[in-house]
């Protein structure tokens, strides 16, 4: 089952130069390495896996399985504020108590039932608009010069690692009543009296589409630099016409970039804080920014383990789904 | 041939000012000598001053440098690891669970994240602070370096590593000496991803924080809460100024090496 194998003879090298000597030298400390842990039945290989693998059972997984634990239990004011959902009773068998009443709030209140449905609404519709607009600049980019491509990629890259925080930021400035935008419309003469659009709806929309248009263009630039235009020549050389060209070749051809798009918009969008939370109004509803409040302002963790078991029930099958096909290529491509 | 439109011109032309006209403006308006952020008074660099004035500001900067040092050091070496395991290991016990545990935080949304660690970390009564945001990040950002550790050693020529394993070198001496100085720029790359994705965290360390220990993103985000002041825009320059010199950096150092990479690889194959 183990490939690798020990071998000795590495240290019995003849020690004529001072090169081979210093090499073998070198590693000494690997072999050593390697005997210490054979002598403790441990093998490179395992502890490779284990420690990794460790580390993530208990600050990935456990966690979760501590977050369902709580959404069974009920509010009470302590520290922590939740119920034990375990106690033993004489020392003799254990009472358990779930409680399903966080579960039945979900349903029963319309704030939480209104949140998950505008967060979904709220992100489809953001996911769409930022295919429209990204479509066109991954499109344009794949077909630029070769040496403006590394540039034009690095400045789509750019704003990626640049802090998200701070690009939401930019955008008060922009969609204020006094802001950038609406003073240029003021001056170009389109409007008289400045727009409302921070606090509304329309500026969480310009915010998400803002923030995850660099991670819609990286997947679909990667799928569509590597397409092959000679097939668009051979169509229009048949006489199809550009417009059917492209819905009849590129876009389905250029089909695993959008899905992977898609799925790296809608996925974080439908639990985003930070956009609802500073661009959006009081009557913004978004999952994310319903389970801050819930868990910082009511101090309610058990209701908001429940808002987060029942968030992630809702993208357990998209997120599922994209894994089996398309994350490990389009998330590469996008780092 | 390929034909590059006025169309492709065009939205090319205005993507990219989409992109980019939020971060300019928000860099001139850091100079601005007036307090009023829309309204332009002049150049200074007043602001910047100030910044280095206001205790609360360069106390948070400290503290997510550390953080964001020792979590992205931890993550690459754990993600280092991930990655080796995915990429080499074929099917190992647990494989389809491990793969999982990796791609989810890709994914996750961070409310949930901060929610599950938070609520761990009172289990186990650990003390809320600065050591707490550090496992946090580091936990999500291992993932990230796995993924592009993984995907390095999937373009791996491994003929290499059987060769020195051929002449009797130890799988541990081999991934040192040969695996290790090939995938550097990946693990690099790992490093600084870690490192921005720290640096911008927001709402996981928010969750995981405890008394005293306040990142920059939190102090950021309750000075825009009050409303936009050019000590905000001064402080967003710095970052942005900060990621964008490093990226431009990073991307230069790869490009060389992997030029240079190329060169040897060349050299090898024409060697008698």
């Amino acid at each position: 089952m183990m490939p690798e194998q020990i071998n000795v003879q590495t240290d019995k090298t003849p020690r004529n130069g001072g090169g081979i000597s210093r090499m073998v030298r070198e590693c000494r400390p690997f072999i050593w390495g390697a005997k210490v842990c054979r002598a403790y039945g441990l093998q490179g290989r395992s502890i490779t896996v284990a420690i990794p693998y460790l580390w993530m059972l208990l600050l990935f997984m456990a966690p979760f399985l501590i977050v369902l634990k709580v959404s069974f239990s009920e509010i009470r004011i302590a520290i922590p504020p939740y119920a034990p959902l375990f106690q033993f009773i004489d020392n003799s068998y254990i009472q358990i108590t779930l409680q399903l009443k966080n579960y039945a709030m979900l349903f029963k209140d319309a704030l939480y039932v209104n949140s998950y449905l505008s967060s979904l609404k709220i992100a489809t519709i953001s996911t769409i608009v930022t295919l429209a607009i990204g479509y066109p600049i991954a499109y344009a980019m794949a077909r630029a010069p070769k040496t403006w491509r590394l540039t034009l990629l690095m400045l789509v890259i750019l704003p990626f690692w640049t802090s998200f925080l701070i690009r939401v930021y930019a955008w008060i400035a922009i969609l204020k009543p006094e802001g950038f935008l609406n003073m240029v419309l003021i001056w170009a003469g389109v409007i008289d009296k400045p727009l409302i659009i921070l606090h509304t709806d329309w500026a969480v929309y310009i915010g998400i589409v803002y923030s995850y248009l660099p991670f819609m263009i990286l997947p679909l630039y990667a799928n569509l630099e590597k397409m092959d235009f000679s097939l668009l020549e051979a169509a229009s050389d048949l006489g199809c016409p550009p417009g059917k060209t492209f819905w009849k070749i590129t876009f389905p051809l250029s089909m695993p970039g959008v899905i992977a798009g898609c799925f790296l918009v809608f996925i974080p969008a439908v639990g985003e804080f930070v956009i609802p939370d500073l661009l959006g109004g009081s009557s913004t509803l978004m999952i994310g920014k319903t389970l801050w409040t819930e868990f910082f302002s009511n101090r309610d963790w058990p209701l908001s383990s429940a808002v987060a078991v029942v968030l992630l029930l809702l993208l357990v099958v998209p997120i599922v789904w994209f894994q089996r096909y398309q994350a490990r290529r389009n998330i590469v491509d996008v780092v | 041939m390929k034909k590059f439109t006025t169309f492709n011109k065009l939205s090319i032309i205005l993507g990219f000012s989409f992109l980019y006209i939020p971060i300019i403006l928000l860099v001139i308006y850091s100079f601005n000598e007036s307090r009023l952020v829309t309204v332009w008074a002049g150049f200074s660099t007043k602001w910047y001053g100030e910044l280095l004035q206001n205790q609360g500001i360069v106390g948070a900067a400290v503290i997510t440098l550390k953080v964001a040092f020792l979590a992205s050091t931890l993550a690459t070496i754990l993600g280092t690891m991930a990655g080796f395991a995915m990429a080499r290991f074929g099917h190992f016990r647990g494989r389809t669970l491990f793969n999982g545990m990796i791609y989810a935080p890709l994914v996750m949304p961070e409310v949930i994240t901060g929610l599950s660690l938070l609520l761990m970390f009172v289990a186990i009564s650990f003390n809320r602070g600065m050591w707490t945001i550090t496992l946090a990040h580091t936990t999500f950002a291992m993932c990230y370096v796995a993924v592009v550790i993984q995907s390095r050693l999937t373009s791996f020529d491994r003929s290499i590593e059987e060769a020195a394993m051929d002449l009797g070198c130890t799988p541990l001496k081999t991934f040192f000496v040969i695996t290790l100085p090939i995938i550097m720029p990946a693990v690099v790359s790992g490093w600084l991803l870690s490192f921005t994705l720290s640096l911008d965290d927001l709402v996981i360390a928010s969750f995981t924080t405890g008394p005293g220990a306040t990142t920059l993103p939190m102090k950021i985000y309750s000075m825009v809460r009050l409303g936009v002041t050019p000590e905000i825009n001064a402080v967003s320059t710095i970052m942005v100024g900060l990621v964008a010199s490093g990226v431009v950096v990073a991307s230069f150092l790869h490009k060389r090496s992997e030029a240079r990479i190329a060169k040897a690889e060349v050299m090898a194959g024409n060697a008698p």
